[in-house]
C-alpha cells in the first residue's frame, strides 16, 4: 500500500490531530516502513478465521440498572482546562 | 545491610516482630531516593511527607493489631498510568501533566487496604507506547546497572525503582512487553499476569484487549505476595475474570521434578544475542539437573506477532486516546480559532511522537476501506496465535525462552528507529496477544554485567506453576543482583 501526503492529512484529520509540514514527511516515511511490515500478515491463510478481540470468552457483563450518587461537581470539574457556572467552558459551537 | 535493601517479606516479618517501623522503613526509602533519584530519574512525583503521615498512621493500626496484611507499613511505587486519588497521575504526557484522578484505581485501593504506604508516581514512556522509557515528556530514566544505558520500558521506571533499591516494590503494566522486558534489562522479577486477572479499572487506557497491570519486585516470593493483593475479580472492569484466584504463596515451593518445559526453537534463533541466548540455555540446564524435562519445539507463527500486535494496539490506542479533547481534562492548547482546531491543537501539543504515530497507525487501519485488510486481518491471526499457544500447552505445563533479544542498550540508540525499536518486542507481544501470564526472573549478566531475564509463559490463569518454576530456579542460582548505586 502507498503511503501519499494525502493519506496523512486524510488520517491526520480523521484522529484530530495537526501536523507540522515536517511531520506529515516523517510520518509518511514511517508509516510506509510501518504499513510494508505490516502487510507480511498477508503470507496467511486466514479464510476461515474467526477474528479474535477478547480473549477470554465474556459477554454481557452488565450490572443493576440501580440509581447511584454520582461524583460531585467539583470533583468533575477540578481538572477542568476552563470552567464557569458550574460548566465546562467550550467554543462557540452553534452559530 | 540497609532498610531499602531488604524484600517486601523480610521488611514485613521486622515489622511483626515489632523490630522496625512503617515510618522507618518509609524513611529510609524516602531519603535514599532523595540521594540517588537524581541520576536514575525513576519517579515523578514522590510523596514525601505525605508518605510519613500515611506511615504514622499505618503504624498505629499495626500497633492496634489492626493492620496485618503482609503489604502493611510496606512502600511502594506506582507506574505514573494507575490512578490515586489526589495524587498526579500524568503517563508521562504533557497531555495529563497537571492530572489529578478524582478516584483510585482498583489496584490502588486494594494496596491501600492492605495498608501498603504510597511513596510516589513513576517515569514511564508516554501513555505507555515505548520500550526505553525515553519517550517520557518529562526525562529519560536510566538504568541502575549503567546510566549510560536505558531501563527499557515502557514500565523503567518501575523497573529502575526496585533495581535501585528506591521502592520496596512497585506495579507496572504490559501491553506487549512493558513489565517484562524492563525487568529483563534491569534484573528485578515482573510479572504479567493472565488478561483479566487484575482490574484494569483506573489505568489508564492504552489497548483495551492487551492491557494488564502487575508487579516488579526484588524477588519471586515478593511477587506472589502482591498478586495475592492486586489479582480478583472487579465490577468496575467488566473484562475482569470472574474465577477462583489462588494463594499465590502457596506456589513458592522448590521442586519442579516432572514439569514439561517447552522451548520454542523460533526464540533462540536469528536476531538473539548470544550472550543471552548462553544464559538462557544455561538456565535450561538448571532446570534439567533440578528433574524438569525441557526440549524444543515449533511455535510456527511468532514471527507474525508483531506486526499483528502493532495492528491491534494502534487501533485500540486510537480509539482509547480520542478521549484527550482539552475540554474535561487534561491539556488545552492556548490558540485555536474554533472547536475543530481546539481539539487538533490540544492533541498535537499534547502528545509526543511516538504517540502521534501509533494514533496515525491506528486511525488508518480501522479507517474505511483499510479496517478488513489490516484491523480485521490482525484480529484473525490473533486467533491463529492463540492457537497455537493452546496446542504447546497441550504438551507443555510451561514455555521458556528469552525476554528481549538483547540486554539494555544505550539511551538514545533506538529512539529515532520506531521499527528497530518495535522489533525488540518479538519474545513478549505474542503473550499479550493470547491473553496468558508470564513472568520474568533475572538468569545471568552479560560481559558488561548488563542483566539477562529469563521468560516463563503458562497456561491462562496458572500463574502458580510460573511462581513454583522461577522461585526453584531463584532458588538454585544466584543471579538476584541488586544495582550497586
Amino acid at each position: 500500500m502507498k503511503i501519499t501526503k494525502e493519506t496523512i492529512e486524510h488520517v491526520a484529520n480523521l484522529a484530530r490531530l495537526n501536523l507540522t509540514e515536517e511531520e506529515k514527511a516523517t510520518l509518511v516515511s514511517d508509516m510506509e516502513q510501518i504499513i510494508s511490515y505490516v502487510d507480511k500478515l498477508n503470507e496467511l491463510d486466514t479464510s476461515n478465521v474467526k477474528p479474535t478481540d477478547h480473549v477470554i470468552p465474556i459477554s454481557n457483563v452488565f450490572r443493576e440498572d440501580k440509581a447511584e450518587p454520582s461524583f460531585p461537581r467539583e470533583k468533575i470539574l477540578a481538572n477542568a482546562p476552563s470552567s464557569e457556572d458550574g460548566c465546562f467552558k467550550v467554543p462557540k459551537i452553534v452559530e | 545491610m540497609e532498610l531499602y535493601e531488604l524484600t517486601v517479606h523480610q521488611l514485613s516479618d521486622l515489622i511483626k516482630e515489632k523490630k522496625v517501623s512503617a515510618v522507618e522503613i518509609t524513611k529510609s526509602y524516602l531519603d535514599r531516593i532523595e540521594k540517588i533519584d537524581s541520576k536514575v530519574g525513576s519517579y515523578l512525583s514522590v510523596l514525601g511527607e505525605d508518605a510519613v503521615k500515611r506511615a504514622t498512621e499505618v503504624q498505629e493500626k499495626i500497633d492496634k493489631g489492626e493492620a496485618k496484611s503482609p503489604l502493611s507499613g510496606i512502600p511502594v511505587a506506582l507506574k505514573d498510568n494507575i490512578c490515586t486519588e489526589g495524587i498526579k497521575t500524568t503517563c508521562a504526557s504533557k497531555m495529563l501533566h497537571n492530572f489529578i484522578p478524582p478516584y483510585n484505581a482498583t489496584v490502588s485501593k486494594k494496596l491501600l487496604d492492605d495498608d501498603a504506604v504510597i511513596i510516589g508516581k513513576l517515569n514511564m514512556d508516554e501513555f505507555a507506547m515505548g520500550g526505553s522509557t525515553e519517550n517520557s515528556y518529562f526525562k529519560s530514566a536510566r538504568n541502575p546497572w549503567d546510566l549510560e544505558r536505558v531501563p527499557g520500558g515502557s514500565s523503567g521506571g518501575s523497573a529502575a525503582a526496585v533495581a535501585a533499591n528506591l521502592t520496596a516494590f512497585a506495579l507496572g503494566s504490559d501491553t506487549g512487553g512493558s513489565i517484562r522486558q524492563p525487568a529483563s534489562f534491569c534484573g528485578v522479577v515482573g510479572m504479567k499476569p493472565t488478561y483479566g486477572a487484575v482490574s484494569r479499572f483506573g489505568l489508564v487506557a492504552f489497548a483495551s484487549s492487551l492491557d494488564q497491570i502487575g508487579p516488579l519486585t526484588k524477588d519471586v516470593t515478593d511477587c506472589a505476595i502482591v498478586l495475592n493483593c492486586i489479582t480478583g475479580h472487579d465490577p468496575m472492569d467488566s473484562t475482569s475474570a470472574n474465577v477462583e484466584y489462588p494463594d499465590y504463596t502457596k506456589a513458592l515451593v522448590n521442586d519442579v521434578k516432572g514439569l514439561k518445559i517447552g522451548i520454542p526453537k523460533e526464540y533462540m534463533g536469528e536476531g538473539l544475542n548470544p550472550e543471552v541466548r548462553k544464559a538462557v540455555l544455561d538456565a535450561v540446564e538448571v532446570l534439567k539437573k533440578l528433574g524438569a524435562q525441557c526440549e524444543e519445539f515449533s511455535l510456527p507463527l511468532t514471527e507474525y506477532a508483531i506486526p499483528a500486535y502493532y495492528l491491534i494496539s494502534s487501533a485500540e490506542a486510537s480509539s482509547n486516546l480520542a478521549r484527550y479533547d482539552g475540554i474535561k481534562y487534561g491539556y488545552r492548547a492556548e490558540k485555536f480559532t474554533d472547536l475543530l482546531d481546539l481539539y487538533k491543537q490540544s492533541r498535537s501539543e499534547g502528545f509526543g511522537t511516538e504517540v502521534k504515530r501509533r494514533i496515525m497507525l491506528g486511525t488508518y487501519a480501522l479507517s474505511s476501506g483499510y479496517y478488513d485488510a489490516y484491523y480485521k486481518k490482525a484480529l484473525q491471526v490473533r486467533t491463529l496465535i492463540k492457537q497455537g499457544f493452546d496446542e504447546a500447552f497441550e504438551k507443555y505445563d510451561v514455555i521458556l525462552g528469552p525476554t528481549a533479544p538483547t540486554t539494555a542498550y544505550k539511551l538514545g540508540e533506538k529512539v529515532n528507529n520506531p521499527l528497530e525499536m518495535y522489533l525488540g518486542d518479538i519474545y513478549t507481544v505474542s503473550v499479550n496477544i493470547a491473553g496468558l501470564p508470564g513472568l520474568v526472573v533475572p538468569c545471568g549478566f552479560d560481559g558488561n554485567g548488563l542483566p539477562i531475564g529469563l521468560q516463563l509463559i503458562g497456561k491462562a490463569f496458572d500463574e502458580s506453576t510460573l511462581l513454583r518454576v522461577g522461585f526453584t530456579f531463584e532458588q538454585n542460582t544466584d543471579y538476584n543482583k541488586k544495582a550497586r548505586i
